[in-house]
């Protein structure tokens, strides 16, 4: 190894050091811009390694600098301007995009390393490079996918057939079994054929995902995403790309089973299941017992005179977008010296966290948004709890055993002095059972779009204190 | 026996662990700029995107090296950038506090009709 070979490989340890400390800082949301800095510099410095490494080599021709310039500057470009104009509702098709472009490159650099090996010795070597092809290759179409679901432009809903989870089973196989065949005789041919059946088991994988589970199924392509840059590294013997990999497989994981825990399926169950409500709010009828319907006057007076109320925004205060609206009554709340913290659960919106994001767009300072165990204990001493689109995450018959939802962590909204519920209609969760919550005493229910309803009910405290 | 995927094996399974240990960490409220800065860093494959067109020699090769280039320079432009975007967005208080700034303007008001009832 020559001193040049040694130097390069020390950077690219010293960037994946950037990666893990950039990540370490992201702990906490003060030093989380830090962390995000941290981890930029070290890109920059691994791309800079990469280029001494190209130069150093004096083997690239014109062509392919001016293919790489070309390709990078035209990436970067549609990169930066996707980034700065995405409004923060869409922030789960950008990321799912973003899977599919890294998922697309890492594929790519193990296609164009099968087909440049020629006849190659070692089999080993060929075993990442194919897993790498089939891990891109799913990740990419899945995630495009995932990605048009969640902007609407394919139909959220499951989408299934008859058959479907043997088509399912015979692609996975089919990319499997000649990826391991193609180990002992190359063939480019089939090499393609390995594509095509990875990319068609990406799509037939997720398009029978209903909407609701997308936060699972976003966080499972981002662990695939990671997965598939590693081998990546594997198959060019680069150690930044494999530390980076496995900490974005690491992320993923953990992300897919907290998200999987929350909504109380296993990660299983969501991808051969193929359930989920989707969009649509089903018209179906409530549940046996008194609803209480109210008017914006009402809701007034109660959040008005409250010393304590906690908002439980959920899945469709993000659909109605209605994130400055409830900003902006629990600004007027504030300036009445009423205490008002959000609850957020752990599947609240459409990616995990999500709601934090579209929260924090909305100027709510991050203290006021507390997690599921920090803000359940609290709920008895609230006098209102506001609950915007949120359903099943509130159904106080998670707590017994028997029905849909059952150990599925719940906020413990039933447990607030009074209880007040926007909601377009009594129509389902995604679980599709009756939420015991609507028919408490305690319960009053706003029928309306969030959007208009939250802003209804701030103009009606405004009129009520004036 | 390969001494050299030995040794890439570790390095990969030792990140996972120090990748399970920082990321668990990481507070729910920041989970969708965690898996965003994810997706950045995912980007160094803009390395691997870039050796190949090293070693391309047709045009096959070209157009595999033009579009792992494009894709991989997107995701990890793209990726920092709407990270920091995100996370600039997180504040411990408003620039303008809303509460000391709606205040005076509800005491103002109750002034106003208060002055008002003396007139009346």
């Amino acid at each position: 190894m020559s001193t040049f070979d040694w130097v390069i490989q020390l950077i690219y340890v010293f960037s994946a050091s950037c990666f893990v400390l950039g990540l370490h800082l992201m702990n906490n949301p003060a030093s989380a811009r830090r962390g995000n800095q941290v981890s930029t510099s070290g890109m920059i410095i691994a791309v800079a390694a990469t280029l001494a490494i190209i130069i150093h080599g004096h083997l690239i021709s014109g062509t392919g600098w001016a293919v790489m310039i070309a390709g990078a500057l035209l990436g970067a470009g549609a990169g930066l301007y996707s980034a700065r104009t995405v409004q923060m509702t869409a922030m789960p098709q950008l990321v799912s995009m973003f899977n599919a472009v890294g998922g697309g490159a890492a594929a790519l650099v193990g296609v164009h390393d099968y087909m440049s090996a020629g006849a190659r010795v070692s089999s080993t070597t060929t075993v990442t490079t194919l897993l790498d092809v089939i891990i891109g290759a799913v990740t990419f179409s899945g995630s495009l996918i995932a990605a048009g679901k969640l902007q609407g432009v394919i139909n959220s809903a499951p989408v299934t057939f008859p058959g479907a989870r043997i088509v399912n089973i015979l692609l996975a196989a089919v990319a499997l079994g000649l990826g391991a065949y193609l180990i002992a005789s190359p063939s480019t041919v089939l090499l393609t054929v390995v594509i095509v059946a990875a990319l068609a088991f990406g799509v037939s994988m997720v398009m029978p995902i209903g909407g609701a589970d997308m936060p699972v199924v976003i966080s499972l392509l981002n662990a695939f995403t990671g997965t598939a840059v590693a081998m990546a590294g594997f198959v060019i013997g680069n150690w930044a790309l494999i530390i980076a990999g496995a900490l974005v497989g690491a992320s993923g994981g953990i992300l897919t089973k907290l998200m999987a825990d929350a909504m109380n399926r296993s990660i299983r169950n969501i991808i051969v299941g193929g359930f989920g409500t989707g969009d649509a709010v089903a018209a179906v009828a409530g549940p046996a017992g008194d609803v209480h319907a109210i008017a914006a006057d009402d809701a007034a007076i109660q959040l008005a005179y409250a010393s304590k109320v906690i908002i439980v925004p959920g899945y469709g205060l993000a659909a109605a977008q209605a994130q400055h609206e409830v900003a902006a009554l629990a600004d007027l709340l504030e300036s009445r010296g009423i205490e008002v913290s959000y609850a957020i659960h752990p599947v609240a919106g459409r990616m995990p966290g999500h709601m934090n994001v579209l929260l924090a767009e909305a100027n709510v300072p991050y203290p006021q948004l507390k997690e599921m165990d920090e803000i359940n204990p609290e709920f008895a001493r609230a006098d209102v709890a506001l609950v915007i689109g949120a359903n099943d995450v509130t159904n106080p018959a998670a707590r017994r055993p028997g029905t849909a939802i059952s150990g599925m962590p719940i906020l413990n909204v039933d447990q607030a002095k009074s209880i007040i519920v926007i909601k377009r209609s009594m129509g389902h969760g995604y679980a599709g059972i009756d939420n015991e919550l609507y028919v408490d005493p305690k319960t009053s229910m706003y029928f309306a779009d969030a959007k208009k309803a939250l802003a209804e009910m701030t103009s009606a405290v405004k009129t009520l204190v004036a | 026996m390969y001494p050299a995927l030995l040794v890439d094996v570790t390095i990969f399974v030792l990140a996972l662990w120090v990748g399970f240990e920082v990321i668990s960490k990481v507070p729910a409220t920041l989970h969708t700029p965690l898996m965003s800065a994810a997706n950045s860093i995912h980007g160094i494959v803009l390395a691997g995107a870039m050796l190949i067109a090293v070693t391309a020699n047709n045009a096959v090769g070209y157009v595999i090296a033009f579009i792992a280039a494009a894709f991989a320079a997107a995701n990890v432009v793209g990726g920092y950038v709407v990270t920091g975007r995100m996370l600039k967005m997180f504040k411990r208080r408003p620039a303008v506090p809303p509460a000391g700034a709606a205040a005076p303007a509800v005491t103002a008001a109750a002034n106003g009709s208060s002055q008002k009832g003396h007139n009346a």
